[in-house]
């Protein structure tokens, strides 16, 4: 086997969180992590650092300690303004290296699974992505993730023994955000890096944003659909409406083409914590109760009374959905 | 200018739909489970045979897997790819991430003078999205990610993306050869073409290189080349529900159902 590039002995005893921002905003995720990573710190007696790469961004520091976070470690450069592959891959590396933290979290994001995936290579060490669960052995400070990516009601718990850093992504939602009252010690540390412009070779050439923002994180009401409801969710957008929800999807109707993909719940889309979840038409695989699973509560309506979803629903409802979401509509005006 | 050189990776995943788990033993039944090819990695192929509509070239396909999966292969064929290769070696199996990126690598080099390396968004089973950007690390070139669309520019040899972020979309361009993830279901996959049929099922030769084959470093494959391991199996927190049935006309049911609503949301 091909050792890391720096080993247990060499390890710092540390967790450090790679923060995403967006406009001037930390994301969920990023702070969901820290929460998370405070807990498992405050375990094991070690540090919590986040890591934060961009430009004229010194600002967002204080939000990271809010969340938990004892020290920021901040990297900014002209040439780390926008995200590049290569631009950050290669700072976030440099300064790994020169910290050698033992555990590393970044977010499951589009940009974070890509600096993930190039950074474990560059660092010969192991990955484990999307965990839905962190812990950390406390006699060994080895981390334990918790994965349910095998299809059906299992999770697998993968580790390192011999590789560092530990790396981990974690998909937004499955994490609880925690704000901190008693603050550590508050230490922005300024981690020297080299960059120059013939490393970036990604070029954005146009960037076209300001549309909504869809995000089932937040929303304490979700109205979901599957391959049940035909494509209509035109009828579940009604209900959400009325409810002050957001709508909903497993997976077939988002790859027919029917809704927006950020719509998506489940193992390959979004794992939200509502207070009340409403799926209509769904059958319930695995894959998409991962998504709803926190739900306070859960309303099933599916016209199959053998349809997996009713043994994780608290209110089960045999009947088609095309019948009875109408008449609610109707009786909840 | 040499002509366009694509290569698609494909993976055969078993269809999640029939996937069961033995919740004594915990193990996953794969006994009586079906196989296809990971269905995002269709778009990934679908984006390869538009490129070579316009640009001409050759399309190669590539996977790791037992010889069983050179059926799958054969599919790839008939829908429209020139070439396939399958990676396979009882020394590849067990591979996680770090080395199944490294061995497709090793794949990729071997082939040569690749332009374009097109992958599916995530594979239906693992689900880890990680491989495309351990490729391109391998490989050390550039990337982009789950874009729906890919123009090339072969005189500049740029390759220029269409993605969608958050709240709308961004264009970007990176240095030829690269590595592309492709955004799941934004294209129409074409079908098996039956004309081609006779020659991807029998005719054509799916190339099969072994560890040695690819004059891989065999402590980086399988795994031996594997730093994360599987130490337990548990079954899903099932949280306990209710299960409380309303049951009615649908009429009664809808009633029944706003009066439970307004209880829960109160407050909301």
């Amino acid at each position: 086997m091909v050792s890391s590039l720096f080993s247990v002995d060499d390890q710092a005893q540390a967790i450090w969180v790679y923060l995403e921002h967006t406009d001037g905003n930390l994301e969920n995720v990023s702070l969901e992590m820290l929460s998370e990573g405070r807990v498992l710190a405050d375990q094991m007696g070690w540090p919590l650092v986040a890591l934060l790469l961009g430009h004229g961004i010194e600002d967002m520091c204080q939000e990271a300690f809010t969340y938990g976070a004892d020290q920021v470690s901040l990297a900014e450069h002209k040439l780390l303004e926008d995200f590049t592959i290569e631009g950050y891959t290669s700072v976030v590396y440099q300064i790994l290296l020169q910290s050698k933290p033992s555990v590393v979290l970044l977010g499951a994001t589009h940009n974070g699974r890509d600096l993930a995936g190039r950074l474990a290579v560059r660092l010969r060490t192991g990955l484990n992505a999307d965990c839905t669960g962190l812990r950390i052995n406390p006699d060994t400070g080895v981390l334990i993730c918790e994965v349910s990516g095998f299809g059906g009601g299992v999770l697998a718990l993968i580790e390192m023994q011999s590789h560092r850093p530990q790396m981990a992504t974690v998909r937004p939602g499955v994490f609880s955000l925690r704000e901190i009252t008693a603050v550590p010690s508050e230490t922005i540390v300024r981690p020297s890096f080299n960059i120059q412009p013939k490393d970036i070779y990604t070029k954005y050439i146009e960037r076209f944003g300001g549309g909504d923002r869809i995000d089932l994180t937040g929303s304490p009401v979700l109205v979901a659909g599957g391959r049940g409801i035909d494509g209509d969710f035109q009828m579940l957008e009604t209900l959400a409406q009325l409810l002050n929800g957001e709508v909903g999807a497993t997976r077939p109707p988002v790859d027919d083409g029917y809704i927006e993909r950020e719509r998506q719940i489940g193992q390959t889309g979004v794992v939200c914590s509502p207070k009340l979840a409403v799926c209509c038409g769904i059958s319930g695989a695995f894959h998409f109760v991962v998504g709803i699973e926190k739900a306070d509560t859960v309303i099933a309506i599916n016209k199959d009374a053998k349809a997996p979803i009713f043994d994780h629903a608290d209110y089960c409802i045999v009947a088609d959905v095309k019948q009875i979401v109408p008449q609610l509509i109707d009786a909840l005006k | 200018m040499h002509p366009l050189n694509i290569i698609v990776c494909l993976k055969v995943v078993p269809k999640s739909e029939e996937i069961m788990v033995n919740t004594e033993t915990m193990a996953i039944i794969r006994e009586g489970v079906r196989s296809e090819i990971n269905p995002p990695d269709m778009n990934a192929l679908e984006m390869a045979l538009t490129l070579k509509d316009r640009y001409g070239g050759q399309v190669a396909l590539l996977s790791m897997g037992p010889a069983s999966f050179e059926n799958y292969l054969r599919v790839g064929l008939s829908v429209g790819a020139d070439h396939a290769y399958l990676l396979s070696d009882p020394l590849f199996a067990g591979a996680d991430t770090l080395a199944t990126t490294y061995t497709l690598a090793q794949g990729i080099i071997k082939l040569g003078g690749v332009d374009v390396v097109l992958c599916g968004e995530e594979s239906a089973d693992g689900a880890t999205g990680q491989v495309p950007a351990g490729i391109a690390e391998w490989l050390n070139i550039g990337q982009l990610s789950m874009l729906s669309n890919l123009e090339l520019d072969l005189t500049r040899r740029v390759g220029r993306g269409r993605r969608d972020i958050k709240g709308g979309y961004e264009i970007v361009e990176v240095p030829l050869p690269c590595v592309v993830s492709v955004q799941t279901a934004c294209n129409e996959p074409r079908f098996i073409n039956f004309e081609r049929n006779p020659w991807a099922f029998s005719d054509a030769r799916v190339i099969t290189w072994n560890a040695a084959d690819l004059e891989a470093n065999f402590e980086c494959i399988g795994l031996r080349g594997s730093p994360t391991i599987v130490t337990g199996l548990a079954e899903a927190d099932d949280r306990d529900r209710r299960h409380e049935y309303i049951e009615g006309t649908a009429h009664e049911i809808a009633q029944k159902l706003a009066a439970l609503l307004e209880n829960l949301l109160e407050g909301v």
